[in-house]
């Protein structure tokens, strides 16, 4: 089969040691492993309190009366807040819509909203503090889905709405709608010989990152405050925090602390505020940590969804038409449903070619937790859907599920149901080619001479099954994801790079604001240096908000866009340090003028390999510094009622096959491997890509088999927030996960490279799903599969 | 809350006796997480770690005096011959870092139905050894829980040690969690074959209020595995009668709803457990069975 694109060429730099394409190690690799590395949760400063904050222990109330005059008598307590002592009139924020009390405001809408906030000289202190504090609830009707959302009558969620959304919404418990309208689906559907039609629910997933929320806020000598925090976009969070501070931005510093993990949970702000208030409060500095059953309650979540699909296709195999219905559910606060919402639908039909499509995505209000990024960001929830309908479809068109999805893969030039053509390489028939390909593992490997090898079986050591009633079943999936911010958002980044000598050698120094969340930025920016300047020494200024924005830690987003300023900005520096050069030198040489000059090994050198002048002997005593911000191609808002428009940036693909052993009777899953095949433009660092590939693998098998936070239906209560009973894979859950990375240029992005963080969470779900139906022949429409349903006993 | 450090058991007994509601603490993988839930906030905090003889053994002619303070590492090493039942169920508890330091004894003392060592326990037939300033006296297992989170403790007792039977025949212990390792019971089942006694016993874990025996299983086993000779001629168990046990382990439980797993799954799980045990209990017991007559 062939495929479009090529790999991308690089002469610049090549010949320096650690530079781009090479699996440089990680500078916080060896700290991390052996426990020694600084966490946001480990800072400590003299005289510093330690903040608590008291949340809701109910979904949705009026808040009649607090009362914190015995958490105030309490020795050792510096302060006690409320919404009453908030020092502005900015009380709300947001990522997209300020709805978000930053302490609640006469009412709450979710359980564990934060109602107070105490500071004390003891962590043990503030939690008796926050347990002293009288709230008086009066409970209300709770709204936790469709129906009761929009039923008549419904109680509203948020009262007198007046955001970007709430004039197109067909009721103010939704917080946003897309639809996407292209072809005719009536004409189309006549054409079908076959159509299928499911109905499926995917349940909320949890970053679950290891790393709880936490930062330390100083107050400083200028009225202002600093802010040490793990989190993944440092100026969307001071745009969000100085105003309620009532404080100029730049009164607001910003240092990123040691992040443990973030997958999107830390997009939106959790105690960043809350902090910063105690500490300009008491004048002392304040250190919150979360605990793990705060942290259930402290971050966004992934929108769990209901999903409506019909595909329908000619007896060929072709696709004539899909119409889906994607309801997300949001919970209390918008955080970033609106963006989910674009994703859902935009990516609703998946990498698939059909022209005639009617989707439409919402996300309601509800008294659920928030939800709002996570990896994968509403790719995630429709990938699972269309991937079971292509199955359901083939089986029905008794074809083969991969070749019915080849058949209908998407190529460079196809359109979306945006009609916004994808104009890089879509290798989608390529991966699901190559995936397949990939020799299967052997079977029955739990057999040995000396017994069974319970690791290898459902159950693992818990030893439920010696091989009885295992069944093997294979399946497949494949997802496409948007990279970077869409719908016309701004997405830009910032780099300063610095090149001057320091101990007779020339060193480079980069400086962002990057999050460094565990992706390995630092480590492809120290690359991107070492090839773009020619130098073997890179510094990596810590993270903050002293150089400009480099956008988020998430939508695959910052190799390419903190990656690509870094690269304009040394790019530009080698121009200013050439211009140096030829006027120090020009007349040594001829070469200065007439060669193409490139920086190589600390030298500038002709293309042709000659060498002109040392670096160190360019620059002399001179540092040359660049600080430029740094842009994609722009991209345009959704039409609100068709959908169409140039949304998206650039689309990462990968395929996955899953080979699952299913005890079918104790219906319990051993995932014995999930090959991925991935296109990544370009691997900056294979080593990484790989990890990312497996981490996201991972990530996708766990909302496949066990990860859920469960809500009561009734009281919209979480009933698992703690690592006991909210599961995610162990090490014995985790399968082999062979990778096999192709590489071809995406012309529009710096050295043609892709995103690669999400796409393999997308479809690593679908296809373990889909080697269960296979080993058990049910049904099986919702995620995460439990052994109940597995077995009948729901 | 004051932390008190008992020298010796004696010590010990005498502060139990002193602060009754005292909680003893030995590897802390129970205690440690309530409090650090904050489910509980005890005034007085036993460590038990300064008494070396809890985490010893004694392997004596009919059973084996277990410290209550021997980690499940210990018991998974040097005890798998005595205790297999056991040894198996502590391969199950949770990660590495908590079989080093969590025992028996813990697990008694909480009581949960969702302890794994229970089923284990009551298949092999154990009696605790609880002491207070009074005396000493052995609870036979099955007296020993009494409700959910529950003993037969008085509130001035330590559980010094457990004896528990040694194996005279094959045992098993399965347990259903939804994660592969490092999961709670879901539910789980133990069973041991007592070829000198030609009984069969069973446990029980989180499938009712308390860690159970399924007796009338038990009962109609033992009466088919003697009225059809099978312990003489060590036979495939009939599998309509292995069908007819498990049907009874099933209807034994009785099981809630809750976020880890349903009750009809817990009810489902715990039947065919106990189909797969007797298999495997029964086939060892054959092949040692023909092993010896081979040898005779």
């Amino acid at each position: 089969m062939p495929t479009n694109g090529v790999p991308t060429r690089i002469t610049q730099g090549s010949g320096t040691r650690g530079g781009i394409g090479e699996s440089t190690l990680r500078p916080d690799g060896t700290l991390k492993v052996t426990g020694e590395f600084a966490y946001s949760s480990d800072m400590w400063h003299e005289d510093m309190l330690w903040g608590q904050i008291l949340r809701s222990t109910v979904a949705h109330a009026e808040i009649v009366s607090i009362d914190t005059s015995e958490a105030l008598a309490l020795p050792g307590v510096y302060a006690v807040m409320t919404y009453d002592d908030l020092p502005t009139e900015v009380r709300n924020y947001g990522l997209e819509i300020q709805d978000t009390p930053v302490l609640a405001h006469g009412k709450v809408r979710h359980h564990g909203e934060p109602v107070a906030i105490v500071a004390a000289d003891h962590p043990e202190t503030a939690r008796r503090a926050t347990a002293r504090i009288r709230v008086d609830y009066r409970e209300l009707p709770v709204v936790t889905d469709e129906a009761s959302a929009t039923a008549p009558g419904a109680v509203l969620v948020h009262e007198n709405r007046d955001d970007p959304h709430s004039r197109h919404v067909p009721h103010p418990n939704i917080v946003h709608r897309q639809p996407i309208v292209r072809g005719d689906v009536e004409a189309a559907r006549r054409r079908a010989d076959v159509v299928v039609e499911g109905e499926y629910t995917f349940g909320m997933q949890d970053q679950a990152f290891l790393g709880p929320e936490s930062g330390l806020a100083v107050p400083e000598e200028d009225g202002g405050v600093h802010l040490y925090i793990a989190t993944q976009w440092l100026h969307s969070d001071l745009r969000q925090i100085a105003p309620v501070l009532g404080l100029p931005e730049d009164r607001v510093r910003m240092t990123l602390a040691g992040v443990g993990g973030a997958f999107g949970g830390r997009e939106d702000l959790s105690m960043q505020i809350h902090a910063c208030l105690l500490a300009l409060r008491t004048g002392k500095p304040v250190k919150i940590v979360y605990n793990r059953f705060e942290s259930f309650f402290g971050h966004v979540h992934r929108h769990p969804a209901r999903l409506f699909y019909e595909h329908g296709a000619t007896a060929d195999g072709r696709l004539t038409h899909v119409r889906c219905r994607i309801v997300l559910d949001g919970g209390a606060y918008a955080s970033a449903s609106p963006a989910v919402v674009g994703n859902a639908s935009s990516l609703g039909v998946g990498p698939y070619r059909v022209d005639d499509v009617d989707i439409e995505a919402i996300a309601l209000y509800t008294n659920n937790p928030p939800c709002g990024a996570m990896r994968g960001f509403g790719a995630v929830q429709a990938c699972f859907a269309y991937e079971a309908q292509m199955d359901r479809l083939a089986a029905r068109l008794g074809m083969d599920p991969v070749e019915l999805r080849q058949l209908n893969a998407m190529e460079q030039g196809t359109l979306l149901p945006t009609g916004q053509p994808v104009d890089s390489p879509a290798p989608v028939a390529e991966l699901l080619r190559r995936v397949k390909a990939m020799p299967m593992p052997p079977e029955r490997q739990w057999e040995s001479s000396e017994g069974a090898d319970l690791r290898q079986l459902p159950g693992g050591l818990s030893n439920t099954t010696h091989g009885e009633g295992v069944v093997r079943g294979v399946g497949y999936a494949v997802g496409i994801k948007n990279v970077g911010f869409s719908e016309g958002f701004d997405d830009y980044s910032t780099a300063r790079v610095r090149l001057e000598v320091a101990g007779g050698e020339p060193v480079a120094g980069v400086h962002t604001a990057m999050a460094e969340v565990g992706q390995g930025g630092v480590t492809v920016h120290a690359q991107i240096a070492r090839t773009e300047l020619g130098v073997g020494q890179v510094t990596i200024h810590p993270a903050n908000t002293e150089v400009g924005s480099a956008g988020s830690t998430s939508a695959s987003r910052q190799t390419y866009v903190t990656g690509g300023a870094v690269r304009n900005a040394c790019e530009l520096v080698r121009e200013r340090v050439l211009d140096l050069g030829r006027r120090k030198f020009g007349s040594y040489h001829p070469a200065w003028a007439t060669a193409e000059l490139l920086l190589e090994g600390g030298k500038v050198v002709t293309d042709g390999g000659e060498v002109l002048a040392d670096l160190v002997d360019v620059l002399g005593g001179e540092a040359v510094e660049i600080e430029e911000e740094w842009r994609h191609r722009p991209t345009e808002p959704f039409d609100l009622r068709t959908g169409q428009g140039n949304g998206h940036v650039q689309y990462s693909f990968a395929a996955h096959r899953a080979v699952v052993e299913v005890d079918t009777e104790l219906g319990l899953v051993k995932v014995i491997e999930l090959a991925c095949a991935q296109d990544v433009g370009k691997a900056l660092n294979p080593l990484s890509v790989i990890g990312q590939i497996q981490g996201g693998t991972t990530q996708g098998l766990g909302v496949a088999v066990m990860e859920e936070i469960v809500v009561d239906p009734r009281t919209a209560k979480v009933r698992n927030p703690s690592f006991t009973d909210y599961l995610i894979p162990t090490i014995l859950d985790t399968p082999t996960i062979p990778v096999d990375m192709l590489e071809l240029a995406d012309d529009h992005a710096p050295y043609g490279l892709r995103g690669v963080g999400e796409a393999p969470t997308l479809s690593s779900t679908p296809a373990v799903l889909a080697a269960i139906r296979d080993a058990t022949g049910l049904e099986l429409n919702r995620t995460p599969v439990r052994p109940e349903h597995l077995t009948g006993t729901v | 809350m004051d932390f008190l450090r008992p020298a010796s058991w004696e010590e010990a007994l005498a502060a139990k006796a002193e602060h009754p509601a005292a909680v003893p603490i030995a590897g802390g993988t129970d205690v440690m997480v309530e409090i650090n839930f904050d489910h509980r906030r005890p005034e007085h905090l036993m460590d038990l770690n300064r008494i070396g003889d809890l985490e010893e053994w004694e392997v004596g002619e009919d059973s084996v005096r277990l410290g209550a303070s021997v980690p499940y590492a210990k018991i998974m090493e040097h005890l798998r011959a005595e205790l297999p039942g056991l040894a198996l169920a502590s391969h199950t508890v949770a990660s590495p870092q908590i079989r080093n330091r969590g025992g028996v004894g813990g697990n008694l003392g909480t009581a949960s139905p969702a302890g794994d060592a229970h089923p284990a326990l009551l298949a092999a037939g154990a009696e605790i050894e609880a002491e207070s300033v009074r005396g000493t006296r052995r609870i036979p297992v099955d007296a020993f829980y009494t409700g959910v989170k529950r003993n037969a403790l008085a509130p001035d007792e330590l559980i010094r040690a457990v004896h528990i039977k040694k194996a005279d025949g094959p045992q098993q212990y399965s347990k259903a969690g939804t994660r592969n390792a490092m999961v709670i019971a879901v539910c789980a089942f133990g069973l041991a074959l007592h070829p000198e006694t030609r009984t069969v016993r069973t446990g029980i874990g989180s499938a009712a209020p308390t860690p159970i025996r399924a007796q009338a299983a038990e009962e109609f086993l033992n009466a088919a595995l003697e009225e059809g000779g099978f312990w003489d001629s060590g036979k495939i168990v009939t599998p309509s009668v292995a069908k007819r046990f498990a049907d009874l382990c099933a209807a034994a439980c009785n099981p809630i709803d809750d976020v880890r797993g349903t009750a009809g799954y817990r009810r489902h799980a715990v039947g065919v457990m106990a189909r797969r045990t007797l298999t495997w209990t029964w086939e060892s017991y054959r092949g040692a069975h023909r092993l010896t007559e081979g040898a005779a």
